[in-house]
């Protein structure tokens, strides 16, 4: 007997469009209390594979039979022998194909909207993750933002709508996934950009994202300029695209902003955070609308997928942008940070080129949730 | 190497079959025996321990030799939670801390090999319950000994045997390593 598989394109339209689900989670309890298929309108249970090699009775009578039941483990192996046995027991459930792995690189491209002299921004949410990487594409030429390590999505993507790859940027050096900033790069030709501050251990050649720095895409002139705002790293780099759009990279979330400790300097760092996010943005246009390169929770989702909300908005409603006391700020940003991302120092070392670990290794690196910032 | 009771290869296999695979070997052991398992899936390390847990096994430890994990278990043993110890004898692990530098003093870990090797007292030394019968006498029979297990029990065993085999002076560390909170040693590759 075979069970029916659910892709994680699948799972993450159900997310998405807040459809019922049902996950029997058969990892162990300390995989799921870390990180699990988050959605408005899941129930789960958590029963690890190793419980249930005796049979699976003792879970049939906990599941619903009015919504869709799927069983979810790390690489899928554990998750199709508990669907078999469900099935067995006459219950009808899916299994997650690729497991948890495949959650964690599933990518969903969701417009964002149109450029105003012909183009269109995309966004690349890495919903199992909360990473967020762009393409603004324009008259036959693209711009790729903090890409991720799947990069034959953004690759396949652009040759889908016709467009070469022209400038990929990295709003700064990431340390709670890899980037495929580089790679993408040398399969297209295009000229990869990191912030030269957070750049000087790096052992390969980058160009310089300077502040001020302008290109253009297309011969419709769609401008990206970039914005030196420091704090989450000291070369944290913001960009405007098109006059409409701020990208703000990991200092600025839609329910948070961003952590100044992951490469170790919080207490250095902590004024530039203020300054890039009290004085640099305060200047900045409400219209314009944010695209941060992370999000934390499924609430900050919008109903179509993407995440996205208008600066002036988060000048209201953004907490980490309402704190006038610069003590409470400063204490907020520097004690009881969430735990580090997983592996975040390889991580970091990945990102520099210092170490090449071979993709399993690279996945497991990056399992669990992004902890970028703080709220 | 470890010495073990059985060596299971699950390497190349993915989850589940590692567990599932020492599960099944885990039926054909006595209690209280070793099993060491090969596996070469990452995940099995944190499903090992989460398993062992669950299932009430003791999972000892995981040393690892290039890409291989070598995860010990050792098979759940009812009568060592249940058994009353009956040896007159005995001593607390704080008495245990504070005579075990002295000169006539030999603290003996009746252990399997893995439990010993995973964490140990610095110094103790390892015969295992079951071979104490025919190693007795590498035993210094004018010291002190003083026997530790995990819980209490099989050093309780041993206790018993010293002293039949005309051991003078022979304690019982009641608590065992179970709640041992001072110094070990690991010696595991």
């Amino acid at each position: 007997m075979t069970v029916k598989a659910m892709t994680a394109k699948e799972v993450a339209r159900k997310v998405i469009d807040n459809e019922p689900l049902f996950i029997l989670d058969v990892r162990n309890g300390d995989a799921f209390a870390d990180w699990k298929i988050e959605g408005g309108n899941i129930q789960y249970l958590n029963t690890p594979y190793f419980d249930l090699l005796d049979g699976v009775e003792e879970v049939v009578s906990e599941l619903p039979k009015d919504r869709d039941i799927l069983v979810v483990c790390a690489k899928e192996g554990s998750s199709v022998m508990v669907a078999e046995m469900l099935d067995e027991e006459g219950v009808d459930a899916a299994y997650l194909e690729g497991g948890m792995k495949a959650w964690s690189e599933h990518l969903e491209p969701v417009k964002v909207g149109d450029l105003k002299n012909g183009g269109e921004l995309y966004q690349f949410v890495r919903i199992g993750k909360g990473c967020l990487s762009y393409m603004a594409i324009s008259d036959g030429e693209a711009a790729i933002i903090d890409a991720t390590r799947m990069t034959d999505i953004f690759l396949d993507f652009a040759q889908e709508k016709g467009a070469e790859t022209k400038h990929v940027f990295d709003t700064h050096l990431h340390a709670d996934h890899i980037s495929g900033g580089r790679q993408i790069a040398e399969a297209t030709g295009a000229t990869y950009y990191l912030p030269p501050a957070d750049a000087e251990e790096v052992v390969f050649d980058y160009a310089e994202l300077a502040d001020g720095l302008e290109v253009a895409i297309g011969d419709a002139k769609i401008k990206i300029e970039a914005l030196y705002s420091p704090g989450h790293t000291i070369g944290s780099t913001s960009f405007i695209v098109d006059d409409q759009y701020l990208m703000t990279g990991d200092i600025l979330f839609i329910d948070s902003i961003g952590r100044p400790d992951l490469a170790g300097l919080a207490e250095d760092w902590v004024g530039d955070l203020r300054e890039s996010l009290y004085s640099r943005y305060a200047e900045l246009a409400d219209e314009l609308i944010v695209l941060p390169a992370h999000f934390m929770i499924m609430d900050e989702l919008n109903a179509d997928g993407s995440v996205a909300k208008k600066l002036g908005d988060l000048f209201k409603e953004n907490h980490g942008l309402n704190i006038e006391d610069e003590q409470e700020f400063r204490d907020m940003v520097t004690k009881n940070l969430p735990p580090q991302p997983n592996a975040y120092q390889d991580i970091r070392s990945t990102n520099m080129g210092k170490i090449t670990p071979d993709e399993e290794v690279q996945r497991e690196m990056e399992i669990g949730p992004n902890r970028c910032a703080v709220r | 190497m470890i010495q073990t009771d059985k060596i299971l290869d699950a390497k190349g296999l993915a989850c589940p079959m590692p567990i599932v695979r020492t599960k099944k070997a885990m039926k054909e052991l006595e209690p209280g025996q070793v099993i060491e398992v090969q596996a070469t899936d990452k995940g099995s390390l944190a499903d090992m321990k989460a398993w062992a847990k669950s299932s009430g096994n003791q999972y000892l430890g995981t040393s690892e030799e290039g890409d291989v994990l070598k995860h010990y278990l050792r098979k759940a043993d009812q009568l060592e939670e249940k058994e009353e110890v009956s040896f007159p004898h005995t001593v607390t692990n704080a008495e245990l801390q504070e005579q075990m530098d002295r000169d006539d003093v030999i603290v003996l870990d009746v252990r399997e090999p893995a439990e010993y090797a995973f964490g140990h007292i610095e110094g103790a030394v390892s015969i295992p319950l079951g071979e104490l019968e025919n190693r007795a006498q590498e035993l210094d029979a004018e010291k002190e000994v003083i026997v530790i297990c995990r819980t209490g029990n099989r050093s309780d065993f041993a206790a018993k045997q010293l002293a039949e085999k005309g051991f003078g002076r022979v304690k019982n560390a009641v608590e065992g390593m179970s709640q041992w909170n001072g110094i070990t040693e690991q010696n595991n590759t």
